[in-house]
């Protein structure tokens, strides 16, 4: 969990981040979200001390980041960055070892750390230990970037625009398999981006700032509905909005179960946007509906999706 | 397909560059015989008068006798060494210095400092150091170190600053303490130019040590001066060639440590 009570940070005089109080609870992956120097990369910074704040407490589990060593903090906090920041003249297994290293983990166990994380992004260990940083595409150095910050198994994950300079199709990619990794590690993710559509995505919990103060915090379904403010309503954008709605619902919220269609199922866990895409490329105003096993279990039609 | 994947024909290259080099290859650099060549011209100096006798009939003896060229060579090399190390020492630690926070407010005057050092002809560090320091080689150390230090710090300096921004602040927010970024991050993606500007600082240093025999150092630039005194040729032939020679086997040397040093990126 972490509790940002009143911060304020400042800029020659000027407020970058202005009493922003926000909890973010344990297990979630909230999205800082707004226009360019609205203070979420700051906000985010603060969090590991790679920004001072000038007023106010940043607790991460109850303790005051403020009276914490800052290399022990910054070692349990995960940090992933857009650019990447891989080490060219380290290889792979090295990058991701960072921490690990720092904290003097024995050999073996590193290599079988390493060896993990590679799995879990799907990159093959023995093809890519060894290889440098500049052996890989954007998306691959990303996923390393990535891996690097998991390492040491942090709680808690900081990630500031981590998709924001790759291509569309592997940003949609890295964007799933962060979603799977959330969901399998149950890590408190924060996640800084200026794309409201990367937000409804991933976020459980999305705060939109503006000026350095929070507009709205909230789950991304309400946010659409009951935007706080004009500012809010404009942000998220009111060109669109119902996709955005589909986009943030799943099939099995809306599917009629025992019921069936003909066709490829769809899965249930695909949003009502997925399901309208499809609808509309098949020419079917019903889909059969799939759970994880791939058994189908009912189906959802066009109107479904209005109720 | 393979062949034509750019990545793929990279890769093999730099497994190639990265493979032990075997004894044949060692031998097949123009290092290797350059530096034979030198040593052979060093030891079989004393032995070349009828050559140079043959050339210049009027000078006798025909070659420089008065010291062995072996240790006119081994005085000069250790000149250089003392001087170029303390400049080497002393430019980093200012290129560190005034790359970091604490530091910035001082890049000025470093640089101002260094460059007054290289502006100020050699000659003159020693006329002005001869009464502080007496005849013999510590006004010549004094003079390389200050003439060196410019091109150390330059590219220490510049090496610093192209660390890109991003990799600093990975670096920092995994928890690396400013000492680990400087050591494990900063300094080895500095160390290619970083050596370029040393291997300047000593190349010129082997040239401008010769200046230093004016003062009393034993270099390979005493028979220079005394055949220019003495109106003998030959002499000054003999510790040009030989000048030149250390010259450029130093050089050589850096060069193939420079490549070993660069990023695997510019292999």
């Amino acid at each position: 969990m972490i509790e940002i009570d009143g911060v304020t940070k400042l800029y020659n005089g000027r407020p970058v981040v202005d009493d922003l109080t926000l909890t973010v609870p344990a297990g979630a992956f909230c999205v800082l979200l707004g226009p360019s120097g609205c203070g979420k990369s700051t906000t985010l910074r603060m969090i590991n001390r790679l920004i001072a704040a000038d007023r106010g407490t940043i607790r991460v589990n109850g303790e005051d980041v403020a009276g914490l060593p800052v290399a022990a903090l910054r070692r349990r906090i995960g940090y992933a960055i857009q650019s990447t920041g891989l080490f060219p003249h380290w290889r792979v297994e090295h990058n991701i070892a960072t921490v690990p290293r720092l904290l003097d983990w024995p050999r073996s166990r590193i290599r079988d750390r390493v060896t993990e994380l590679l799995e879990l992004f799907r990159l093959d260990p023995e093809t890519y230990r060894r290889k440098y940083p500049h052996e890989l595409s954007g998306g691959e150095q990303q996923r390393v970037g990535v891996a690097r910050a998991l390492a040491a198994d942090p709680d808690l994950l900081l990630m500031d625009e981590p998709f924001a300079a790759v291509d569309p199709i592997t940003r949609d990619a890295l964007q799933a398999e962060l979603a799977r990794i959330h969901r399998d590690t149950g890590k408190t993710i924060v996640f800084v981006t200026h794309d409201i559509d990367e937000a409804l995505r991933l976020a459980t919990d999305i705060a939109i700032l503006d000026h350095g103060g929070l507009a709205q915090f909230a789950p991304p379904l309400e946010l659409l509905e009951n935007p706080a403010s004009d500012f809010v309503r404009e942000f998220v954008g009111t060109q669109g909005i119902g996709l955005k709605l589909l986009s943030v619902r799943k099939v099995s919220e809306r599917m009629r179960e025992g019921e069936t269609a003909d066709g490829e199922a769809i899965p249930a866990g695909a949003t009502l946007r997925d399901a309208l895409s499809e609808m509309t490329a098949r020419r079917a105003s019903t889909l059969p509906v799939a759970d994880e096993t791939g058994r189908v279990v009912g189906a959802i039609s066009l109107g479904d999706l209005v109720r | 397909m393979i062949a034509l994947d750019p990545r793929g024909e990279e890769r093999s290259t730099r497994a190639r560059l990265e493979g032990r080099t075997t004894l044949v290859q060692s031998f097949a650099t123009p290092t290797l015989w350059v530096a034979i060549l030198f040593a052979a011209l060093l030891f079989a100096m004393p032995h070349t008068g009828p050559v140079f006798h043959w050339a210049f009939p009027a000078v006798e003896p025909p070659v420089y006798q008065r010291d062995s060229f072996v240790a006119l060579f081994l005085s000069h090399a250790g000149i250089v060494a003392v001087a170029s190390f303390a400049a080497t020492v002393i430019g980093i630690a200012a290129a560190v210095f005034v790359t970091r926070a604490a530091g910035r407010d001082f890049r000025g005057i470093v640089d101002a400092l260094a460059t007054i050092g290289q502006t100020f002809p050699p000659a003159a560090v020693l006329a002005l150091a001869v009464p502080a320091l007496g005849f013999g080689p510590r006004p010549t150390v004094v003079a390389l170190f200050l003439y060196g230090l410019l091109p150390i710090v330059e590219n220490a300096v510049a090496g610093l600053e192209t660390v890109p921004a991003s990799v600093r602040d990975a670096a920092a927010g995994m928890g690396m303490s400013a000492c680990q970024i400087l050591a494990r991050v900063e300094l080895p993606l500095a160390a290619p130019v970083i050596l370029a500007g040393i291997r300047v600082s000593v190349t010129i240093g082997i040239g401008t040590a010769t200046i230093g025999s004016t003062v009393g150092a034993l270099t390979l630039g005493t028979p220079i001066f005394d055949g220019i005194g003495g109106n003998k040729m030959p002499f000054v032939l003999q510790g040009a060639v030989l000048v030149a020679l250390f010259a450029i086997v130093t050089d050589l040397i850096f060069a193939r440590l420079e490549d070993r040093l660069r990023p695997p990126s510019a292999r």
